[in-house]
């Protein structure tokens, strides 16, 4: 563009001082930013830290090497996964049931949902896991009327415990996030849904859900890592995942460490697989609403 | 035969009053634009008619129907929200904010409605939302998302939608106040097309050019109450009350649009 037309009176730039440059074709010099050099060698310092720590402490290598894969541990994986799946199942759906029950017209509804987050979140995960497996101390048998009754330590195992301790829990925190979800949704879209003749139930199915997801899936991803690691604690009531396995295990040979880092590898395999799913479902959901990076 | 009546309808927030004794009748296949300054009740009427809004007094019927109620012996009972839910299929509307479905395109709008509530094939419903689209002349967008689309469009898109239920009415909520100047008028003609297939319309609008153009009648409603009633041309150039004679002469004093668009083309050929 030449120094004419830019300084045309009509636009009213005629005072600016044009440089003596050609600022269109001039090179342009990246700005250096020292922070991100110091950042850069504060990291790999850390890391070699980190690596020479591990080498020179007296890890046996090839103990970890070789309960990496031994059956005992696997099961135990087996079953860290499928408690991470069970109360997470169990959790997702009180969780909607809570959330939906928040924004119902019935106050008894509303009551409900909100003393049962009050109850579960304001206690201890521990405490919770323990109390549902003494549960025969509270309720000696559990049944219906007309079917029978059964002693509850018999029906009270260690993995219905955990399952159940570790649903509900997770359902109270998951119904605010959830409730959240609901709320990111544009009141017009309900309006819509109403005015094209929706129930309550159809529009929250088909229009306001699958737009909450978008809100939804990241935190709940994070509460389904979270569980992963979570379902540990059910070792305090004899549920026998992976954390158990390994620490029975070196109850026996004293092969602390080892047994701990390969208890590690495995739950970030979990967890990585996890958030990989996870990446996958965001994009699902994420139809219509542009790539969220700002 | 009467579409929509009217029978002395009040509403109100607490104590704010939105709407004092509302009579009004609209005939089947009437255009009826209702204007009215900002706060005058143009939008709460046509919400309670489809029942996004609950009315505190007076009787609303559609096609004949009580709505909201169901009349059993000397007693008026409650209905369900099934029962709402299927009284407003009567009813389509075209809202401010056009609030299309996010997360769906332009198509599964339009066919929702038809396959969720009518039971329509999804097959069927496709199609027929395709040749909707085309009607608002939106065919080749039908695979785009809301975001995808200006507001025209989506407005477009919106009223395909509510043609989708084939309603009885067709209620506009200021279809084109959220819209950029030089989209109001695709808008526009979409609704005066749709208007002469004959459908009943009952449009809350500031656009007095398509009020005098395409409705049979116009309503006057200023303050939550009918003012002035009549054929466009006696309210738009011979108002009786002056509580409309003072709203029109505020707009007509207020700058034309036309003025505007003269000196953005002036601008144009300036740059």
């Amino acid at each position: 563009m030449s120094a004419e037309t830019l300084s045309g009176p009509r636009l009213g730039v005629s005072e600016v001082t044009l440089p003596g440059i050609d600022v269109a074709t001039a090179t342009r010099i990246r700005r250096f930013k020292p922070w991100r050099l110091l950042q850069l060698a504060l990291a790999v310092g850390f890391l070699v830290f980190i690596v020479n720590a591990f080498a020179k402490a007296q890890i046996e290598w090839p103990v970890v090497g070789q309960y990496l894969f031994a059956p005992s541990v696997f099961i135990g994986l087996g079953f860290t996964v499928l408690m991470t799946v069970v109360s997470m199942v169990i959790g997702l759906i009180v969780a909607v049931m809570v959330a939906v029950g928040f924004g119902s017209h019935n106050f008894v509804v509303r009551w409900i949902a909100k003393s049962y987050v009050w109850l579960f979140r304001g206690t201890p995960l521990l405490l919770q896991l323990l109390l549902w497996f003494n549960m025969a101390l509270v309720f000696p048998a559990i049944g219906l009327p007309g079917i029978g009754y059964k002693p509850t330590v018999e029906l009270m195992t260690p993995f219905i415990g955990a399952a159940i301790g570790l649903g509900l829990n997770a359902g109270a925190y998951m119904s605010e996030i959830i409730r959240a979800g609901l709320l990111s949704v544009d009141t017009g879209q309900y309006e819509a849904a109403k005015a094209i003749g929706m129930t309550r139930g159809k529009a929250l199915r088909k229009v306001i859900f699958p737009q909450a997801m978008r809100v939804i899936i990241p935190p709940i991803g994070n509460e389904f890592i979270g569980m992963t690691k979570s379902t540990s604690l059910a070792s305090v009531i004899g549920f026998s995942e992976m954390l158990f396995v390994v620490q029975s295990i070196y109850f026996n040979n004293f092969r602390v460490i080892e047994l701990l880092i390969v208890a590690a590898v495995w739950y970030l395999v979990v967890t990585t697989l996890l958030s990989i799913g996870q990446h996958y479902l965001e994009q699902r959901f994420g139809r219509g609403f542009g790539t969220g990076r700002h | 035969m009467a579409v929509i009546t009217a029978m002395n309808v009040c509403k109100s927030y607490g104590h704010l009053q939105v709407l004092k004794d509302i009579n009004l009748e609209i005939q089947k296949g009437e255009v009826v634009c209702i204007i009215g300054p900002s706060g005058s009740g143009k939008t709460t009427f046509l919400r309670c008619i489809n029942q996004l809004e609950k009315i505190n007094g007076g009787s609303l019927w559609v096609n004949g129907n009580l709505t909201g109620y169901r009349i059993v012996g000397e007693r008026l009972l409650e209905l369900d929200e099934h029962e709402i839910a299927r009284q407003r299929r009567a009813t389509g509307m075209v809202f401010q904010r056009f609030n299309l479905f996010s997360h769906l395109t332009a198509q599964q709008n339009v066919s929702l409605g038809p396959v969720e509530v009518l039971g329509q094939s999804p097959k069927l419903a496709a199609s027929q939302a395709l040749e909707l689209l085309d009607r608002v002349g939106l065919a080749h967008k039908a695979g785009a998302y809301p975001a995808e689309l200006s507001g025209g469009q989506q407005q477009r898109v919106a009223i395909a939608r509510a043609l989708a239920m084939k309603p009885d009415v067709l209620l506009f909520d200021e279809p084109t106040s959220a819209l950029d100047p030089e989209l109001v008028g695709e808008v526009l003609k979409v609704m005066k097309e749709v208007a002469e297939s004959g459908i009943t319309m009952v449009v809350a609008t500031h656009e007095l050019n398509f009020a005098r153009d395409v409705s049979h009648r116009v309503v006057f409603m200023a303050d939550g109450r009918i003012v002035e009633v009549g054929k466009p041309d006696d309210i738009l150039r011979n108002p009786q009350e002056p509580r409309l004679q003072k709203f029109l002469s505020a707009i007509a004093t207020a700058p034309r649009p036309e003025s505007a668009d003269v000196a953005v083309s002036a601008l144009g050929q300036a740059l």
